[in-house]
């Protein structure tokens, strides 16, 4: 046990040597790594950041419950009533569709529109106001309004919002598409920097071979050199995109004082930040794994 | 114990520390360097091993400490067959063998001292233990004073000596050197062989193999003699 802790201690004593034998060199990896990493990083951190932003405006605080036209004064009077009585509804808003109508007309090239319908194809309405602008209360009580007798249709989010949440989608994909073959990259980079590592160090390898060395232990300041030029390789895209977003939010705090909102880019969070450090070692982990394998063991004693 | 390779042993296995028997080696592409070698060596032996360059020393040599592998025929090591070892064990049987090939494969980014911790570091010796050891080994072959000293600053002769310090740092039970005398003028030569010989009065079994006989007519030693891959 002792001699095994000690074999890892001179693994990593020796690790950080090489490191420090060729500084400009690790450190060029170390950057070209977290570049590569930082923009899926920075991809997911905008989005995160946007999805943020777009779950304050998804509930406007509103829901809009459309009757089925056979809605008589007594439904329309019950269905009042029970919304009334929903917890969490905090305004009921009875909207006719007569006043629908008159409200269409008064919008601005509608007037025509509407001058060549015989009858008015708006239903009646109700617009609730919810007591606090969920998005989780917003979901419940548009299933529990859905349930009632003569609603046709309950609408709680508006058409943009759906629009935005598809987009964010679609950003996510392509952050996941960017990441892993960027992924890839950092795995290709660790097993070019492991090979020239092999290649470099050839003759102690064969040495270390004809005196009994094992393979474990060959190997092992390989697998410390690949996942800790790994991790920072994350270090330095963590702190990139903390940097992006620092300037970033100087711009935003621009337009905040025109749009009066104080929105900004949140930083990249301990959890994330370690997520990112613990993710980036094992892609360096992996590349030292497929370099050792393809290269470590054709170096035998001639 | 792999009894039924030994079928065609000639002697025990207990008594014999090494033992070749119808050992054949054909390198890729062909060329026979080892045909139909059979010997055995008791612990505590010396043997030299003579021949012309070419005749199969350096093959014979490599196939104990499992660096070539014999195409048929068993070779035994301290009664392990070593002709089908497993990978993973090769190390191991390595840690009991003293290693001194042709070219030296000493390491030049290191000193004198670090080279012959080397074989102490792989097996997890604590460094104090490790340091003694390696001092005693340089001791040994007259380096103490150059263990600062970096390889590329030794002499022919004292790298030479440096290879001996570091293959019996790990006290071996089996010494194996291949031509630790070429290239060296006589005076240096007989200086280390009679280190060799001095290892082997402590009870390490010796072989060496040479192409020049000058130090063999002196010591008046076994000596097995290959002639174009065959024992004469
Ligand atoms: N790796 C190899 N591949 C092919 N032929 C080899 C190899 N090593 C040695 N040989 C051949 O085997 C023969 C014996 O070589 P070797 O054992 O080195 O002889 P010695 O050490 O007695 O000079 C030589 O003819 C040599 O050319
Ligand atoms: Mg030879």
């Amino acid at each position: 046990m002792r001699a095994w802790l000690r074999h890892h201690a001179l693994s990593f004593g020796q690790t950080m040597r090489r490191l420090a034998a060729s500084p400009f060199a690790s450190l060029l990896n170390a950057l070209v790594i977290g570049i590569a990493l930082a923009l899926p990083l920075g991809g997911y951190v905008l989005l995160a950041n946007l999805q943020q932003f777009a779950r304050g405006l998804a509930t406007d605080g509103q829901i809009s419950v459309f009757l089925a036209p056979e809605a008589s004064k007594s439904d329309i009077a019950e269905i009042d009533r029970r919304l009334r009585g929903t917890p969490g509804a905090a305004r009921v808003e009875f909207v006719g569709r007569e006043q629908a109508l008159a409200g269409l007309k008064r919008a601005p090239g509608m007037a025509e529109v509407m001058a060549t319908l015989r009858d008015n194809p708006l239903p009646d309405a109700f617009v609730v106001t919810l007591a606090a602008s969920e998005p989780e209360l917003s979901r419940r009580l548009e299933q529990e309004i859905k349930g009632f007798p003569r609603v046709a249709h309950v609408q709680a989010d508006s058409a943009w919002v759906q629009r935005v949440s598809g987009l964010l989608r679609f950003g996510r994909t392509a952050v996941a598409l960017m990441a892993t073959l960027l992924s890839f990259a950092l795995v290709a980079v660790t097993f070019n920097t492991i090979r020239l590592q092999i290649m470099t160090q050839r003759d102690e390898i064969e040495v270390s071979k004809l005196i009994g060395a094992t393979n474990a232990y060959i190997r092992r300041p390989f697998f410390y050199l690949g996942a800790f030029q790994g991790m920072l390789g994350g270090l330095a895209a963590c702190v990139i995109v903390d940097l992006a977003i620092v300037v970033l939010n100087r711009d935003l705090a621009g337009l905040a004082t025109l749009y009066g909102s104080d929105w900004i880019l949140q930083l990249l969070g301990l959890t994330d930040g370690l997520a990112v450090l613990a993710f980036a070692a094992a892609l360096g982990w992996l590349g030292t794994f497929v370099s050792v394998s393809k290269h470590l063991y054709k170096i035998e004693p001639r | 114990m792999p009894a039924n390779s030994c079928l065609h042993c000639s002697t025990s296995l207990e008594t014999d520390i090494i033992s070749f028997s119808r050992v054949y080696k054909r390198y890729p592409g062909g060329y026979e360097a080892l045909k139909d070698v059979n010997f055995t060596v008791a612990p505590g032996e010396m043997v030299f091993i003579t021949g012309h360059s070419g005749a199969g020393k350096s093959t014979l040599l490599k196939l104990i400490a499992a660096i070539e592998r014999a195409t048929s025929g068993t070779v035994l090591v301290a009664g392990q067959n070593v002709s089908s070892i497993r990978r993973p064990a090769i190390p191991f049987l390595r840690r009991n063998l003293g290693l001194i090939f042709q070219d030296q494969k000493l390491l030049y980014d290191r000193s004198a001292f670090d080279n012959v911790m080397l074989p102490l570091v792989v097996t997890g010796h604590s460094w104090r233990d490790a340091a003694r050891r390696a001092r005693a080994a340089l001791d040994k072959v007259g380096l103490l004073d150059r263990e600062r000293a970096y390889p590329i600053a030794l002499s022919g002769g004292e790298q030479q000596r440096l290879c001996i310090a570091r293959a019996v740092v790990n006290r071996p039970n089996i010494l194996i050197a291949d031509e630790p005398t070429a290239s060296l003028d006589a005076e240096y030569a007989d200086a280390i062989i009679a280190m060799f010989r001095s290892f082997n009065q402590v009870g390490v079994t010796v072989l060496i193999s040479t192409h020049d006989d000058r130090p063999i007519r002196k010591l008046n030693p076994r000596v097995l003699t290959l002639h174009h891959g065959s024992l004469a």
